[in-house]
């Protein structure tokens, strides 16, 4: 399959502090060298903490960023010298969810003018049928038609989340960006924005880069993953590849910190000690060696490169072959019962159309 | 749990009086009580009441807000003590930490002022005793090079360091209890695990009660050995922790553990909650989470179910609990 997207060694680095003269003397090494190609219909997962580069990697690939070096080839054409006109085209293809839906969203717009606003830029429909357009575009993601003349304020975090993926939907792109979108919901509110995701991307083929700290939910979704840390990537591996069998001890790390609801779990998990590096002074070597507990000489100097295996699982570090298999997740263990009383709550949700209707505020 | 209680809320209500007269009942008939050396999780979703009921405990709340029913603190009823008495208590045998570790520190006071500040005021420590003491409250929760980070303002520290100096605040002066209002849910998930391992170390040290609010079940199942489910506003569960994540006996906590994705299997589609918390100054008759339930039938619709005991320590306010009975 010819990839969607192809990302080669991309690299941005940002100067936070210049002299006088204008000499930069500290530099954010934000994207580092980052290179990954999405098949279309994939969900590829930027996974890492705050300060990975996670995001910006994501305004690159848009070119809401610039980069400084490497190349976006995005369907087989090389985004980073496209002239103005094809780079409306491109974006028309390549559109943004952002994490905070409260502030996404201008308050002064009604719902019906925010999603009229991309038909209009790029020119999707004729103007005689932007009103019908937008009708169907509430419906997909499960509001009613009759929001349209209501303001972002009046609805939740959930709702609004709703309004922005319409939004990003309503110009037919092939590829979406999802920048954290669900990590300012609620639980039960996720699960819902998750579901109707997944549902939206089978229903129209979507390519999803999916950006996010929680692996939990990357594994829900994803079907590649790559593992950030300080701007470089770290582990890159198909998503059940990943969760089987970790190698990254950063990964390892960020998989075994996830609370899970069981109390007989409870603590048994690998602590990194020690805080996360200043991305103004990466440590030499192996970003990770401050905090890795399998850390030996060689990874203080020497920098371990991504490598590849046979499956397509690679890991960027020095003692992969030495380490022993990662332990196995702690699971949830719910009885047959329970697990039964929790599928009455999977039901398949087909979009209803009174969906979310009945339950906004009245003004 | 058969230690006399720390402290017990008995029927505590709270109401807002908004404009044009508009009434928002944020609590109703909350009962709930924590014995010395507890931690209790109360869980639920945003909106829920789990702040209001913590804020209310601190007297925290507006002007604006009613507050009726009781909240006994070592015998003694919190909702009707004097504000100087209450003010002796805040900060010293009652404290409280908060979600955003931005915002709950003064940027323009350096961190250590801010952690002194509580022991001069309560302790009547001078500014050299109550400097070493802070260093050492430093130390406690794992700040590195405390006596460097002594004389930093918020705006150094990363957002796992700001946290850590908060508790160092609300563990200033030894509370009996401290109220942890979703202390972690700001963080990374790695500066996630190191805060709660902190909290549960300093817990088995200290002997302190905690109540901890939490959206996660997740997280209030690594530090709670009791947990209350809140819901629009009431308890819905309250169980031991062991038993509520075995066999949970409230519709909406079930609900809520099948929302969390699962790490250990595959599923395709993710339980949802489907709707959103009812707007609280329209809450519908019956069963306040009946529009959201899956099991919910005509009776849901019209009465409100009590809220009775199943087991030992264990509460539910459904008529069809418990819920085993109904999956066969």
């Amino acid at each position: 399959m010819i990839p969607l997207l192809e990302v080669e060694n991309l690299t941005r680095h940002f100067v936070v502090r210049r002299t006088l003269f204008g000499r930069p003397t500290a530099t954010v090494k934000a994207v580092d060298g980052v290179s990954f190609s999405i098949d279309p219909g994939d969900t590829f997962a930027l996974v890492g903490e705050s300060g990975c580069g996670k995001s910006t990697l994501g305004r690159l690939v848009l070119r809401l960023i610039e980069p400084q070096q490497g190349r976006i080839i995005f369907e087989g054409r090389d985004t980073t010298h496209l002239a103005e006109a094809e780079m409306r085209v491109f974006r028309g293809n390549a559109q943004l969810i952002f994490q905070d839906p409260y502030a996404s969203l201008n308050p002064r717009m009604t719902v019906e003018q925010i999603l009229r606003e991309p038909l209009f830029l790029h020119d999707v429909v004729p103007k005689s049928r932007q009103g019908h357009r937008v009708a169907e575009l509430l419906r997909l993601v499960g509001l009613s038609p009759s929001v349209g003349q209501r303001y972002p304020h009046e609805f939740s975090g959930g709702q609004r989340q709703r309004i922005a993926i319409a939004r990003a939907l309503a110009v037919e792109p092939k590829l979406i960006v999802c920048d954290e979108p669900v990590s300012a919901l609620d639980v039960s509110i996720r699960s819902q924005v998750l579901n109707l995701m997944r549902d939206l991307q089978r229903r129209f083929g979507l390519t999803y880069i999916f950006i996010s700290h929680d692996l939990a939910v990357v594994k829900h979704i994803a079907n590649k993953v790559a593992v950030m840390n300080l701007g470089q990537i770290v582990e890159l591996a198909p998503a059940d590849e990943l969760f089987a069998s970790p190698r990254h001890p950063y990964t390892r790390a960020l998989l075994s910190a996830i609370p899970v609801p069981n109390p007989k779990a409870r603590g048994e998990r690998i602590i990194l000690h020690g805080e996360l590096p200043s991305p103004l002074t990466p440590p030499a070597g192996c970003r990770f060696h401050t905090r890795c507990p399998f850390a030996v000489e060689r990874c203080r100097i020497e920098q371990p490169l991504l490598k590849s295996d046979a499956i397509g699982h690679a890991t960027a570090c020095h003692r992969v072959d030495e380490l022993a298999p990662a332990e196995p997740i702690h699971g949830s263990h719910y009885s047959p019962s329970l697990e039964r009383l929790m599928a009455a709550f999977r039901r398949d949700v087909e979009v209803r159309p009174d969906a979310g209707v009945a339950m906004i505020k009245p003004s | 749990m058969n230690q006399a209680p720390l402290i017990e809320i008995s029927g505590l209500r709270v109401s807002f009086f908004g404009d044009r007269g508009r009434v928002t009942h944020a609590i109703d008939e909350v009962d709930l009580s924590v014995a010395p050396g507890v931690a209790l999780g109360i869980v639920g979703e945003s909106g829920c009441g789990k702040s209001v009921t913590a804020l209310a405990l601190m007297r925290l709340l507006p002007a604006n807000a009613e507050v009726r029913g009781s909240v006994l603190f070592n015998g003694r009823d919190l909702l009707s003590l004097p504000d100087e008495q209450m003010r002796d208590l805040r900060g010293d045998r009652l404290t409280m930490v908060f979600q955003e570790p931005m915002t709950s520190l003064n940027p323009s006071l350096t961190i250590g002022d801010q952690i002194a500040e509580v022991l001069i005021r309560h302790r009547g420590l001078s500014p050299q005793t109550a400097r070493t003491k802070t260093i050492e409250l430093l130390q406690r929760v794992k700040v590195p090079a405390a006596e460097k980070r002594f004389d930093e303002y918020p705006h150094n520290l990363s957002g796992g360091m700001r946290q850590r100096a908060l508790i160092a605040i609300a563990l200033a002066c030894d509370p009996q209890l401290l109220i942890a209002d979703e202390p972690t849910t700001a963080l990374d998930v790695t500066v996630q695990a190191q805060i709660l391992d902190l909290m549960r170390e300093l817990r088995s040290q200290s002997g302190a009660a905690i109540i901890f609010i939490s959206h996660d079940l997740g997280v209030i199942s690594e530090i709670c050995d009791e947990v209350a489910v809140m819901y629009a506003g009431e308890i819905v569960e309250r169980a031991p922790a062991g038993a509520l994540f075995e066999q949970p006996e409230h519709p909406y906590t079930v609900g809520l553990l099948g929302s969390i994705p699962r790490l250990d299997q595959q599923t395709d589609d993710l339980a949802a909650i489907e709707g959103m918390v009812p707007d609280m100054s329209a809450l519908p008759g019956g069963c306040r989470f009946a529009p959201r339930c899956p099991f919910a039938d005509e009776r849901c619709h019209k009465e409100r179910p009590p809220i009775v005991q199943l087991d030992a320590g264990h509460w539910s306010r459904c008529f069809y609990a418990p819920l085993k009975m109904n999956v066969s």
